[in-house]
């Protein structure tokens, strides 16, 4: 690949009047030697994966494996379908879908990992909604992808995107930034503004630990997929309304980096600390070894 | 750069429900099956880190079980891989290891059958990616994001050079390669990443060689 940083990536598709996408394509093609039509027709099957995530995890009756969660996404959108949700219709989409991913995923479903499974639900859940709300065709959804990816590419090369590496942030935060940025493009954006979206998001989850109860990726993960989405949906919209990140998103990933490097291992993927060691969370984690044996 | 290309950030298809301790699972599992040859007899998987605190509840003994079955990591077979193994007569023993490893989600697999014996150490980096740290006692330093070549040999001069030189006879472009060995005039090995997966010809090619022991191929893209 020719570019290592956000900056890096910026520039060159200034220089080469490329989108984010059509830059990834065409990189990822020369990687892997392929013509560029194979490579989209990969990320093809893999997006329609995603969608099938999504309407597989509507259904009622999704049940994680342990029985702690499931029937969340159904919930969420049976309550948006039916009334007036506070973060409007589409946000609530985005959100029911997510969670829809993320509980698939907890029943050992067929996902695909966007950058992780821990994650998997964000970018499904900003990218099917938006395919509904605008009427965009599964090409362009696809193209979508390439330019997450190539903002994932350089955040897990410059700092982590596993919960045992760097916490949650390097697992949620990461694909809203990807989401984020991949929205911006989208909708019209410029490959500076989506570069920018990708800093505004990643700030708002610096730190987050990964504290799964039961080492199970249901409570938090689940939750934080649903409100990831939500977050980078308003990170894409402050970005195209012209909002910077006046830390530059490179600096952010390097901040990212450096807390996850100094977390402790409680907070790692664990299961030692956090939500994982509340009294509740320790009872859960009981009830299921009692369930095994 | 650990990773190499975006199918490594969006990607792979699997199932759940954790790419480092499920998908990367099953693909260590696989490189120690490939390393053997053949459908593994007996397993002593030991999981250390957070492998070791959280496997059950991620599915990581069922997918490194899945893995030795050959299972990708899109097999919707995982969730029931301990009753496959049963069913094949396959033995696996998992264990919890103790101590300071190379990385929080580590695991070391010793596989055998067909009267041969591997042992493999890896780590999984995220999003389903793995590092192979060692196999069978030799630093190995890949990754499984490309068909590799594994050869055993012994170490002496210019055994290195013909191995290359087999290599670009057969048109294989060499991406990464790493030599290790035990030590001075003892048994080494050169793991090599390319650009496509070797072809029979090649492999028998480098078995003819002199010094050399043994040649596997590894991949699982």
């Amino acid at each position: 690949m020719r570019f290592r940083t956000l900056s890096e990536l910026e520039s060159l598709c200034r220089n080469e009047s490329l989108t984010i996408a059509e830059l990834m394509i065409a990189e990822q093609a020369r990687e892997t030697d392929e013509p560029a039509e194979a490579v989209i027709r990969q990320m093809s099957g893999y997006y329609q994966v995603m969608k099938e995530a999504v309407s597989k995890g509507l259904a009622a009756g999704t049940q994680s494996r342990s029985g702690i969660t499931g029937g969340d996404a159904h919930r969420v959108n049976e309550y948006v379908l039916a009334g007036e949700p506070s973060v409007g219709e589409w946000a609530g989409k985005a959100l029911a879908y997510a969670l829809s991913v993320s509980e698939v995923n907890a029943s050992m479903g067929r996902i695909v990992a966007t950058p992780t499974a821990g994650s998997c639900g964000i970018i499904p859940g900003v990218f099917v909604s938006s395919q509904e709300r605008f009427g965009w065709s599964d090409e362009k959804l696809v193209q979508g992808l390439f330019a997450a990816g190539a903002i994932g590419y350089v955040i897990a090369n410059n700092s982590f995107i596993s919960g045992a590496e760097g916490g949650c942030q390097a697992e949620v935060g990461s694909a809203i930034g990807m989401a984020a940025g991949a929205l911006v493009e989208l909708r019209g954006g410029t490959p500076a503004q989506a570069v920018h979206a990708v800093g505004i998001a990643l700030k708002n989850t610096l730190g987050l630990i990964c504290d799964p109860v039961a080492g199970l990726v249901e409570v938090p993960c689940i939750i934080r997929n649903g409100l990831g989405a939500v977050n980078a949906l308003a990170a894409a919209d402050m970005a195209l309304a012209g909002v910077r990140s006046v830390i530059p998103s490179d600096e952010v990933i390097g901040v990212m980096y450096e807390v996850g490097a100094k977390m402790p291992m409680e907070h790692r993927e664990t299961a030692l600390g956090g939500l994982a060691a509340t009294p509740t969370g320790l009872k859960l984690t009981e009830q299921l070894k009692r369930m095994k044996k | 750069m650990r990773f190499k290309h975006v199918f490594s950030i969006i990607g792979p298809v699997m199932v759940g429900p954790s790419s480092s301790h499920t998908a990367g699972a099953a693909r260590i599992g696989r490189v120690s099956r490939q390393m053997l040859g053949c459908s593994p007899e007996e397993a002593v998987i030991t999981l250390y880190g957070s492998f070791a605190e959280t496997y059950s509840g991620h599915g990581t003994d069922l997918a490194i079980i899945g893995g030795l079955l050959d299972f990708d990591t899109d097999d919707a077979r995982i969730p029931e891989a301990f009753a496959e193994a049963e069913r094949l007569g396959m033995k696996y023993d998992i264990r919890v290891g103790t101590g300071i490893m190379p990385h929080p989600n580590f695991a070391e697999i010793t596989v055998k059958g067909g009267g041969r014996e591997a042992t493999v150490q890896g780590a999984s980096i995220g999003g389903g990616n793995i590092e192979i740290h060692s196999i069978n006692g030799f630093d190995a330093g890949c990754t499984g994001n490309y068909p590799t070549l594994v050869i055993a040999h012994h170490d002496q001069v210019g055994v290195v050079a013909a191995i290359t030189n087999t290599v670009s006879a057969a048109g294989l472009n060499i991406g990464f390669m790493n030599v290790a060995r035990k030590a001075r005039s003892g048994d080494a090995m050169t793991v090599i990443e390319g650009d496509r997966v070797p072809s029979g010809e090649l492999v028998e090619a480098l078995r003819r060689l002199t010094s050399i022991e043994n040649v596997s191929i590894i991949d699982v893209r």
